[in-house]
């Protein structure tokens, strides 16, 4: 991603202070229009379907769109560096089996997910490894870690599936949070969120990410630790899915290999919706927050209204394409104009 | 990724001459393993190095050969396209359909059938692509969404049995000419061409300039638009074309045909020398790729290895290749940087 070669263009030649100025009111306008989809599908899960505005809908919209949530945090950062992770998916179906194949022989469970946790470290620190100091493109490498991931998964557990994990903690996945109709998922997602939003744009850190996500080569000049940054990134975003892994093992109460297949497609599309560039650099962790509030509204609305998952597919599709089409239509118009006045001048 | 100062230098005829030698040797290279594989598997288990196990490898991997060639014309102008899995389904089913509702069908209009559909998407998500100028990761990952989703709706619980194609169909998925399978002739006729083609025609050989620049390219007259097009046209042909070939072979088609497919196809090219940004590898490395994955996979099942290992060692040959090959390219720019630095002294 990062050696995107920057297409020229007269809006990236001209004044810095305006092109900030647009882009920042363009990112509003994107943020105004997730907020929209929002209220269309309150709106529109209020009037066709019956108790939408239940407890359990509140309920099962957080656990439904939970997992992809906390995964789409480190994946929006790891992004805005211009970088990619598509082993998000395969590492929580790793931390899964690991945890199913602990608690089947008896480890005891705080030790269990402590040890969890360390496989996603390490899943990080490879990822990171490969891509930080070996310098390989992160799409291959990620790739490649994936199928070694969720392979690795087969090979803890088979096809077997593991069930009936009692003992503390494990309620976590299926009750709410007392005195709230919000599932746990969705309290961790929205503390993760927090603290995510808080590093990405109040630290110097987080500004350090965006400048990566920039201009790798003139950050790397202006001081900041580059690969150190990324190599961080990867690892929190090994440690973060690992953990969704274990809130999948106590949502469903089951342990198998293939838990979360393909969910990594559609993480990396949520965070694209919260209007982050697949180049990196711009983006915001409130159209992140937004954009899986939005989504997971629409997608709870088409579940009560019995679509199947398969046929949510295409409204995923088509919202992914928007978001990107439709901000690059102003340039578009401009250059089909340009192209049409230059032709009828000559 | 920087950039590389000792291409930018080279005269055209010694790169282009150091290209050829380095994609020569890793085609080589591949063949070596598979080779080694093969015979090694062989010696541990009698009975596997047999006219018997080549079809029966061939044939599986026949499909991913077909896809990769079009993934590689793609990956070679800097794209991607995520969409051949589900393009694949769709004209699988399509086929399928077709011959379900008509009593007496031809097969060479099953394939104008398949082909059609797939060069309909691939050309609705080329024309995305280079007209609204947006990344093609994106569109393609909500294409493939989108695909599945359509496939969805037309086919949702639908299975197009074996009895419904005809005999004569289904010997393309098992009979053989001169010990090949047929379904495996067509894959190698499409890489034999598109490999000269990709080789010697000009147009084609503009998808590597591309990629190695796409700014360059432009300015220096490349139809960058149009070349990009038709790479994402002839991926989507191709992935049609397969899943004709997937009708002939599995004879039973539902809505989840070709599921997961489109990255192991991108892990096919990888693993086959194509570069992930652009501008360098081969059609023919890319179908040895898949080749090797499919080889894998069946000399586990035969060695008793538990077929579980088969993701996890495919996963971790990615890595390995992908850091082979950073190595080498680093080893090769470095003789060229001193061969350059001693020609300009003299």
């Amino acid at each position: 991603m990062s050696s995107e070669t920057p297409v020229i263009d007269e809006q990236e030649l001209g004044l810095v202070g305006q092109r900030r100025a647009f882009s920042a009111r363009s990112l509003i306008r994107w943020e105004g229009a997730l907020v929209l989809l929002f209220i269309f599908s309150l709106i529109y899960g209020g009037s066709t379907t019956t108790d939408f505005f239940s407890k359990d809908t509140i309920f099962f919209a957080g656990i439904n769109f939970g997992l992809i949530a906390i995964m789409a945090l480190p994946e929006m950062l790891i992004i805005t560096t211009g970088e990619i992770d598509l082993s998000v998916a395969a590492m929580l179906g790793l931390a899964c089996a690991t945890f199913g194949y602990l608690f089947e022989h008896h480890v005891e469970i705080f030790l269990a997910m402590l040890i969890t946790l360390g496989v996603g470290a390490l899943g990080g620190a490879l990822n990171g490894f490969l891509i930080t100091r070996l310098g390989l493109p992160s799409i291959a490498v990620t790739i490649g870690t994936l199928t070694m991931f969720r392979g690795l998964a087969e090979v803890i557990l088979g096809t077997n599936e593991l069930t009936n994990f009692g003992g503390p903690w494990t309620d976590i996945g299926t009750n709410t949070i007392p005195g709230t109709p919000f599932a746990w998922t969705f309290g961790i997602f929205v503390v993760l969120a927090l603290i995510y939003g808080i590093v990405l744009h109040f630290t110097s850190t987080g500004r350090s990410i965006f400048a990566i996500g920039l201009q790798q080569e003139a950050a790397f000049f202006s001081g900041i630790r580059v690969k150190r940054i990324k190599f961080n990134l990867y690892l929190i975003s090994g440690i973060v899915c690992a953990f969704a892994g274990l809130l999948y093992t106590y949502q469903t109460n089951t342990s198998r290999y293939d838990a979360g297949t393909g969910l990594e497609l559609n993480v990396v599309a949520i965070v694209l919706f919260g209007g982050v560039s697949i180049f990196g650099g711009r983006g915001t962790m409130l159209g992140v927050f937004l954009s899986v509030i939005a989504v997971g509204t629409f997608d709870q609305v088409l579940t009560i209204k019995n679509v199947s998952s398969q046929e949510q597919s295409i409204v995923f599709g088509v919202l992914l394409l928007a978001s990107v089409v439709i901000p690059n239509l102003p340039r578009g118009y401009r250059a089909v104009r340009q192209r049409l006045v230059s032709r009828t001048a000559s | 990724m920087a950039i590389d100062n000792a291409t930018v230098v080279l005269e055209r005829g010694k790169s282009h001459r150091v290209a050829e030698t380095l994609s020569r040797a890793r085609e080589l290279a591949i063949v070596l393993v598979i080779l080694v594989i093969f015979f090694g598997t062989g010696i541990k288990t009698s009975g596997f190095a047999n006219l018997t196990s080549i079809q029966q490898i061939l044939t599986n991997a026949s499909l991913f050969v077909l896809l990769a060639i079009g993934e590689t014309m793609v990956i070679v102008t800097r794209n991607v396209d995520l969409s051949v899995g589900s393009t694949l389904g769709i004209s699988a089913f399509l086929v399928g359909d077709y011959y379900t509702h008509n009593p007496h069908p031809s097969v060479v209009l099953a394939f104008v059938i398949g082909i059609g559909v797939g060069a309909v998407c691939g050309s609705v998500i080329g024309f995305i692509v280079t007209v609204a100028k947006v990344p093609s990761l994106v569109v393609s990952l909500a294409g493939l969404y989108i695909i599945r989703g359509i496939l969805n709706i037309i086919g949702l619980g639908i299975q197009i049995e074996p009895s419904v194609i005809p005999q004569g169909f289904q010997k393309i998925g098992y009979e053989t000419w001169a010990g090949i399978p047929w379904i495996f002739i067509v894959p190698a006729v499409v890489a034999l061409v598109a490999g000269f083609a990709m080789r010697s025609f000009r147009s084609m050989r503009e998808f590597y300039a591309i990629g190695s620049n796409p700014v360059a390219a432009q300015l220096a007259g490349v139809p960058v638009a149009r070349r990009v097009f038709t790479a994402f046209l002839i991926s989507g042909s191709l992935a049609g074309l397969g899943g004709v070939l997937f009708v002939s072979e599995f004879a039973t088609v539902n809505a989840t045909a070709g599921t997961g497919y489109e990255l192991l196809v991108v892990a096919s090219c990888v693993i086959g020398g194509v570069a992930i940004f652009g501008g360098s590898g081969t059609v023919i490395g890319a179908a040895l790729g898949a080749i090797l994955l499919q080889l894998i996979n069946q000399a586990l099942v035969v060695t008793n290895v538990s077929p579980f290992w088969d993701p996890a060692l495919a996963g971790a040959l990615i890595l390995v290749t992908i850091s082979f090959d950073r190595l080498l390219s680093n080893r090769a720019a470095l003789a060229l940087r001193l061969k350059d630095s001693a020609a300009s002294v003299k």
